[in-house]
């Protein structure tokens, strides 16, 4: 029998190692897997690559993540948000590298990774700072820049529902990155808020195919990230 | 350059109900953060325009009733939304093919400056020491067909944004299509500034004063 669900946040992040490069779903708190983030933390894996498009809010998710010095390198597209504080500081201190990706370039080079395609030209940022050194090509008479796929090791994903076999299906503008990232990474691990019965979801309906996710953890209530930021929460380490 | 142009010509709203003219009906439109964001208040009845929000969603209605906000119901400003009848949600690579693919019509943004062979600079004022943030400005001005830019004439302390050459860093070069100002609609032209109309009392030769970038009329086109 197929079952990819796993009992808890903390089982399920447990196999990741240091060094491993990790995309993690969500565009600010919308489609962040807070809980998955939280085991990481406990967990301790340190000299990590995320991929992700902005740096966390206050001092919990992926802001205590970076917080928690675990994070080596940083590639996303908008490192800054009104809440957000751990970032620019380590980054001020130079304790924390950046790639900065302009946001589609980032969507993009994330498909490519999940779908074989190990570089591609778009015009996006031909003549600007983030264009510069880039690998210029010109089609019907239109500069392109060269920009390469994106792999992980691993993924962090959160959905609505998903089944055992890794179906899932995605809430509102919740969804943003968890479809491609489930592409991209070797393994992808979803936290869902409802686990439900094969074929509870209509097939017509499905988002991310099952085939593309290795390992899923009901999370029935996650966490509000911005009623924790709010209340100036931090994440402690358990 | 004198500090003159500040409270002459169009209000902040009349700037956007201008943007709003110029959009057409049946249009997919995204709009920048800030003041772009009003523009979807000033559309001439009659016309039904789909909003684009590059964070998933197509169909973006306007902000929700309190006690009604959904965190997982957000613009690409990450502030609550809803979502009107017809709208549909999707992941980041469709909706930036929508974007980088020519499928949105019209982005309206605003500017830090703008040149006078249409290069944009928006996304960073490149001070040391500051965060460098793109988000998706780069993709919209380089796969939308339309780019409007949105912004006063000048800045705070009275410098031109309508400049010769940006000197802060780009957001793309030659892409964008008309500028709307406090004191006029100007086109940018084959790499050259025309202008399309004045506001209320604003002359060419004042309009000029306040622009570094060199200006042309429509009439010695």
């Amino acid at each position: 029998m197929i079952n990819k669900i796993v009992k808890s946040a903390a089982e399920v992040v447990s196999e990741i190692p240091g060094g491993a490069t990790i995309m993690i779903s969500g565009f600010g708190e919308a489609g962040s897997p807070i809980e998955l983030i939280h085991a990481l933390i406990d967990h301790g894996a340190k000299d990590l690559t995320v991929v992700s498009n902005n740096t966390g809010s206050g001092y919990v998710g992926l802001a205590a993540l970076i917080e928690n010095k675990q994070v080596k390198k940083m590639i996303c597209s908008f490192p800054r948000s009104t809440n957000s504080k751990v970032f620019p500081e380590l980054y001020h201190k130079g304790e924390i590298e950046l790639e900065l990706v302009p946001q589609g370039t980032l969507a993009e080079r994330i498909r490519a990774g999940g779908a074989g395609i190990p570089a591609f030209y778009t015009p996006t940022s031909v003549g600007t700072p983030l264009g510069e050194g880039k690998e210029i090509r010109s089609f019907n008479g239109k500069k392109h820049v060269l920009e390469y796929g994106i792999q992980a090791d691993y993924s962090l994903v959160k959905c609505k529902y998903a089944d055992r076999f890794g179906n899932l299906v995605y809430n509102k503008t919740a969804r943003n990155f968890g479809p491609i990232m489930c592409t991209a990474a070797k393994t992808s691990i979803v936290q869902a808020k409802k686990i439900l019965d094969l074929g509870e979801i209509d097939p017509e309906c499905v988002v991310t195919p099952g085939i593309f996710v290795q390992k899923v953890v009901e999370i029935t209530n996650p966490e509000d990230e911005s009623k924790l930021v709010a209340e100036n929460r931090r994440y402690i380490c358990k | 350059m004198q500090v003159t142009d500040k409270n002459r010509g169009w209000s902040t709203k009349e700037m956007a109900q201008k943007v709003g003219m110029d959009i057409h009906n049946g249009a997919y439109v995204n709009l920048g953060i800030g003041m772009p964001e009003l523009v979807s208040g000033f559309i001439p009845e009659g016309r039904e325009v789909i909003y684009h929000t590059e964070n998933g969603l197509l169909g973006m209605g306007s902000i929700p009733e309190e006690g009604k906000e959904d965190p997982e119901l957000i613009n690409a400003g990450k502030k609550y939304v809803t979502a009107v009848p017809g709208a549909c949600y999707f992941h980041h690579a469709d909706s930036f093919t929508m974007i980088r693919g020519g499928h949105i019509d019209i982005c309206v943004l605003g500017a830090l400056q703008v040149s006078e062979e249409g290069d944009l600079a928006n996304w960073s004022t490149g001070a040391p020491g500051a965060i460098p943030a793109v988000g998706g400005a780069m993709d919209l001005v380089a796969g939308v067909k339309t780019i409007f830019v949105i912004t006063k004439h000048c800045t705070k302390t009275g410098e031109p944004k309508i400049v010769k050459k940006c000197n802060y860093p780009l957001t793309g070069k030659n892409v964008v299509n008309r500028i709307y100002t406090n004191l006029a609609i100007i086109d940018v032209v084959d790499k050259k500034l025309f202008v399309k109309e004045l506001a209320p009392d604003i002359t060419f030769e004042f309009l000029q004063e306040h622009t570094e970038a060199t200006l042309y009329k429509y009439a010695d086109k």
